[in-house]
């Protein structure tokens, strides 16, 4: 299933916390090769993971990481802004109908159906809470990997040659892709609906009809 | 209803009081025919800081009973940065069913969308907009609205800002040479597709970064944007 999780409350989810960040580590350190820091523990931490970030997890039948990226909004401190400013022509790209998305990553055996459910988590985002675009940063590996997953992002600019190309891009809202991709996931949207319901609802399920009660 | 949502915006920018920003909430109280519109600003040492449309006697009440350390709606809003809908809240404990009780009674809506803002350096405001109704109705305003009540909760946010002497960490509004001249071109009347491509850039970039210059003028939407930028003198023709 998705889990939508404020890096507050992943302790509540020890498990799939740290599978996510020893995956990270996999696909950032070992196969990508990107310059990140890898801890003694074999798990990938960065700056922004203590900026209390929202993580959109897919949780294996096992409790394990599938899938996760990470979302910030870009009123606040992003990786975009602070460090590609020269690959967006000097536009800080700063919306509150903007949030940037990083650290797409998939666990070494996931099948093609969690990079589905992670663009669906992305879509319920837009959908549930008005953000118009994401931003991210990426080099040219992830952009051949997004565009093999039918998630493409429109390149605003780029900087590097070859293998070393880093892109900022961009993705919007597609009414093609809700049929598609729920369909790849052999689920209704309604399922999608209550994964998200889930992860926002504060409420104990036992206890939820007090606010009409009053 | 746009036009008119625009002309309070512009109201807002103008403001250089808190009575101002007080009529402001009152402005867009009676613009969406609901029953409060709040702008709630939390330190982090819990003083508090707003305007709204709540009686002075609730909000004497809110201040003297602490409620802010167990209001659902600030303590459901803190560490998050998504819209927040007062059904999704935790009202089961006993203090926050007092509170609750407490609050319809001072004529407080059943209903409640509650947006997270945060500025520089850990600063924290929620913007609400309450309301009586059952929840379809509420739960089609909050669609109809939702984009709406979050840009109005910036431009809230930037004015409490500069309010309090931070002017320097509200957003800048100074253009990027990128965003004047995409301004320009939609101001001298081309389309989307015949300003990009003139910049020699994707539609997509355009549309992004003409957002980036709204969220820093403050405006509704592109119109409104180009309108600011003009009279602003940051775009000439």
């Amino acid at each position: 299933m998705l889990r939508y999780i404020y890096g507050v409350d992943l302790h509540k989810h020890p498990l799939l916390r740290d599978t996510m960040f020893r995956d990270r580590a996999i696909q950032f350190h070992e196969r990508l090769g990107w310059d990140v820091t890898v801890d003694e523990k074999g798990e990938e931490h960065d700056q922004y993971d203590a900026l209390n970030p929202l993580y959109v997890i897919w949780e294996q039948p096992d409790g394990r990481h599938g899938g996760s990226m990470r979302f910030l909004p870009t009123t606040g401190r992003t990786m975009v802004n602070e460090h590609f400013l020269h690959v967006t022509d000097g536009v800080r790209i700063e919306s509150p109908l903007i949030w940037e998305c990083t650290r797409f990553c998939l666990a070494p055996d996931a099948g093609r159906e969690v990079s589905a459910a992670l663009a669906l988590g992305g879509a319920e985002i837009m959908a549930n809470f008005a953000v118009e675009h994401f931003v991210g940063v990426f080099d040219a590996r992830m952009v051949r990997i997004y565009r093999l997953l039918g998630m493409a992002p429109e390149v605003i600019g780029q900087v590097g040659e070859g293998s070393d190309v880093l892109a900022v891009g961009l993705w919007g809202w597609d009414d093609a892709f809700w049929p598609r991709t729920l369909n790849r996931l052999g689920i209704e949207r309604e399922t999608s609906l209550d994964w998200f319901r889930q992860s926002f609802s504060a409420i104990p399920p036992t206890k939820k009809r007090i606010l009409e009660a009053a | 209803m746009t036009d008119v949502l625009e002309s309070y915006l512009d109201r807002l920018q103008q403001a250089t009081t808190l009575e101002h920003l007080q009529q402001s909430t009152e402005d867009l109280r009676d613009h969406y025919g609901i029953t409060h519109v709040v702008y709630h600003w939390v330190s982090s040492v819990g003083e508090q800081y707003g305007a709204g449309t709540y009686s002075t006697d609730w909000v004497d009440r809110y201040l003297e009973r602490g409620y802010v350390r167990v209001d659902p709606v600030v303590q459901g809003c803190l560490h998050r940065f998504h819209p927040v809908d007062w059904k999704q809240l935790d009202w089961s404990g006993r203090v926050a069913r007092e509170l609750l009780a407490d609050a319809l009674a001072h004529g407080v809506g059943n209903q409640g969308f509650s947006i997270p803002i945060r500025g520089p350096n850990g600063q924290f405001a929620v913007f609400t907009a309450n309301h009586s109704c059952n929840d379809l109705e509420w739960s089609r305003f909050v669609q109809a609205n939702m984009r709406d009540l979050i840009i109005v909760a910036h431009d809230f946010n930037r004015k409490a800002l500069e309010f309090e002497g931070k002017r320097d960490l509200a957003p800048s509004t100074t253009l990027s040479p990128r965003e004047t001249s995409a301004l320009t071109l939609l101001a001298k009347g081309l389309s989307r597709a015949q300003a990009a491509d003139q910049l020699e850039i994707s539609e997509h970039t355009l549309r992004v970064y003409i957002e980036a210059a709204r969220h820093k003028l403050g405006a509704l939407n592109t119109t409104h944007a180009v309108a600011r930028a003009l009279n602003a003198g940051l775009i000439v023709l």
